[in-house]
C-alpha cells in the first residue's frame, strides 16, 4: 500500500482530503509484478480514435464549407467521456460583462512567495528527473502584458504520478516533489517556472488511455472574464493524435497554441532544459486607465 | 476587436487537490463575524448526481457595492475583504462560502457575485452569475436576466435561508440547467 506510505511523507493539506474520489476508489489495490489487472470490459483505444477521427473529419468538412475556426475546446468532446454528462446542452448564454466582472481579484507578494516559482527546492533533496524551466508572458487579447497577476501551475512527477488519493497509477511517489507552483507576473507579463518534466501517465477513460505529458496552468487577467484553466503540452508528444482532452480542441492551430518550445539558447548548461510558452487571454472588455495601460498592477504600484 | 487569438483552455481534471485549494480560501471573512453569511449550494451534474470533483470561485463586490482592489485573497489577514474566494466541493458535491451579501455597483442595479465552475470531465471553465432574491424591481430591470426566459432566469437567483444565507445550487446539464455566460465579442468565434 504505497499510497499511505507516502501520503504521509508529504504532510498533504488537509484540504486534499475533501477533494478525494468516493471510498470504493480510494481503497487499495494490490497489484501483480506485471501490473494492474486490465479492464477488458473497457473500450478500446481503436473505438476512441475512430470516434475522434469521425469527429475531426466533420469539422475539417465545416472549415471547408465556410464555418468559423473553432478556437476552444469543446463543451460536448464525447469521446473524453467524463464530459457527457457535464456538460451544458443549452448554447452559452452571450452577456455583456458588468462592473465586477470587468475587474479582476488582485493578487501580490503577500499572497505569494518568490520561492514558491521552484518547484525543486520544496524539499530536503532534489526531486528525480529531468530539470526544466518553463517560462513565457500571459497577454491579453491585444497583446497587452498581464503584469501583476496570479499564475498557478501543478502537475505530476516524472514517474507521471500526482500526490493525491485518486492517482491510484503504481509509479513511484517522489519525497522531494509536490508538483505545485505559484508566482505573480511581471510588469512584462512574464512568469518562470522551475520544474520536473512530468510523465505521461495512464487514467480509464478507455483501455490503454495515456495522457500526454503536461503541466496545468491557472491564470488570472485584468478582468474576471478572462480567467482561465488550460494545460501545457510538450513539443512532439506521440499521445496527441489518442488523446481526447488534447483533442477536445478539433482546430489544430489551437491546439498548437498550448504545445510549448522548447528553447536551447535560454537552456541552462549542465543544469536545465528551457521551454517557452506565452498565454494569451481573452480580450479587455473595459477602457482602461493610464495606469493600467503602462502596465501596473498587483500590488507592485503600492 | 481582438489582435491575438486566446489560449484554448483545458479540463481542471481530477488533481487539482493539492494546488487550487488553500487554507481559508472560502472564507472571504471570517465565520460569524459581524454580517458575514454562507453561500453554499450542491454542483449536479446531467443525472442528479452531486459531482464530487468541481471547483468554484467566487468575485464580488463588498456590502457597499464597491470592487476590491486589494490583495491578500491567498494569504488572509483576517480584516481584508478582497472580494475573491475559491471552495473545492466535498464528496456530497456541497461547496460552502462565508462572505457577505454584496451591494449594488451603480444605483437601482441587482446585486449579484460572479462565479467560475471548474469540473473534472468540463472542458473548460464556465462563467455565470448568482443573485440576491430580495430587490425584485431591480432583478426585472437586470439586462441579463430580463433576457432570459422566466425557467432559465431563476437558475441564477439565489434563495434567503432562514439564518441569512444564500443557497444556490449549479446545474451543469439538464432540467433546470444553470445558465452559463459567453463575454466574447458576438462577432467573435471563442465560444
Amino acid at each position: 500500500m504505497p499510497e499511505e506510505l507516502n501520503l504521509d511523507i508529504f504532510n498533504a493539506d488537509p484540504i486534499t482530503e475533501d477533494v478525494s474520489d468516493e471510498a470504493t476508489e480510494a481503497a487499495p489495490k494490490t497489484y501483480a509484478p506485471a501490473g494492474p489487472a486490465l479492464d477488458t470490459a473497457a473500450e478500446s483505444q481503436a473505438d476512441l480514435s475512430a470516434e475522434m477521427k469521425a469527429i475531426g473529419e466533420a469539422y475539417a468538412q465545416a472549415l471547408k464549407n465556410g464555418a468559423a475556426a473553432e478556437t476552444q475546446p469543446r463543451l460536448d468532446y464525447a469521446p473524453y467521456r467524463s464530459s457527457l454528462l457535464r456538460h451544458p446542452t443549452k448554447d452559452l448564454h452571450h452577456a455583456d460583462p458588468e462592473t465586477i466582472e470587468l475587474y479582476s481579484p488582485a493578487f501580490g507578494h503577500m499572497d505569494v512567495h518568490a520561492l514558491e516559482a521552484d518547484l525543486t527546492i520544496q524539499h530536503n533533496g532534489e526531486p528525480l528527473g529531468e530539470r526544466i524551466v518553463v517560462s513565457g508572458r500571459v497577454l491579453d487579447g491585444d497583446g497587452r502584458p498581464v503584469a501583476g497577476q496570479l499564475v498557478e501551475i501543478w502537475q505530476a512527477n516524472s514517474a507521471g504520478r500526482y500526490i493525491h488519493k485518486r492517482d491510484q497509477h503504481p509509479a513511484p511517489l517522489d519525497p522531494n516533489f509536490t508538483g505545485v507552483g505559484r508566482c505573480i507576473t511581471g510588469a512584462d507579463g512574464s512568469y518562470s517556472f522551475t520544474t520536473i518534466k512530468p510523465g505521461a501517465y495512464p487514467w480509464k477513460n478507455h483501455l490503454n488511455a495515456w495522457r500526454p505529458a503536461h503541466i496545468h496552468f491557472s491564470l488570472f487577467g485584468q478582468e474576471f472574464t478572462q480567467r482561465i484553466v488550460t494545460q501545457m503540452y510538450f513539443p512532439g508528444d506521440q499521445l496527441f493524435p489518442l488523446d481526447p482532452i488534447y483533442q477536445s480542441i478539433v482546430d489544430q492551430d489551437a491546439r498548437d497554441r498550448l504545445v510549448a518550445t522548447y528553447n536551447h539558447e535560454q537552456t541552462k548548461p549542465e543544469w536545465a532544459m528551457a521551454y517557452n510558452w506565452d498565454i494569451v487571454l481573452t480580450g479587455s472588455k473595459r477602457t482602461w486607465t493610464e495606469n493600467e495601460a503602462l502596465g501596473a498592477g498587483g500590488d507592485e504600484n503600492e | 476587436m481582438s489582435k491575438l487569438t486566446p489560449t484554448p483552455g483545458q479540463t481542471v481534471g481530477p488533481f487539482y487537490g493539492y494546488a487550487l485549494p488553500y487554507t481559508k480560501d472560502r472564507e472571504l471573512l471570517a465565520p460569524g463575524s459581524p454580517g458575514s453569511i454562507r453561500l453554499q449550494g450542491t454542483v449536479y451534474d446531467g443525472a442528479g448526481h452531486p459531482i464530487p470533483d468541481a471547483i468554484l470561485e467566487i468575485w464580488q463586490a463588498d456590502a457597499d457595492g464597491n470592487v476590491p482592489h486589494r490583495t491578500g485573497s491567498l494569504v488572509r489577514d483576517g480584516y481584508t475583504f478582497t472580494g475573491f474566494g475559491r471552495s473545492a466541493v466535498g464528496n456530497t458535491g456541497v461547496f460552502t462560502f462565508t462572505t457577505v451579501n454584496p451591494g449594488p455597483t451603480e444605483e437601482g442595479a441587482a446585486p449579484f457575485i460572479a462565479v467560475a465552475v471548474f469540473a473534472r470531465g468540463l472542458m473548460n471553465r464556465l462563467f455565470t452569475r448568482v443573485y440576491l432574491p430580495e430587490d425584485e424591481e431591480a432583478l426585472a430591470k437586470d439586462p441579463l436576466l430580463s433576457s432570459l426566459e422566466p425557467d432559465r432566469r431563476r437558475s441564477l437567483i439565489a434563495r434567503r435561508d432562514p439564518d441569512g444565507g444564500l443557497t444556490w445550487d449549479i446545474r451543469l446539464q439538464g432540467e433546470g440547467e444553470t445558465v452559463f455566460l459567453d463575454f466574447s465579442d458576438a462577432e467573435g468565434a471563442s465560444k
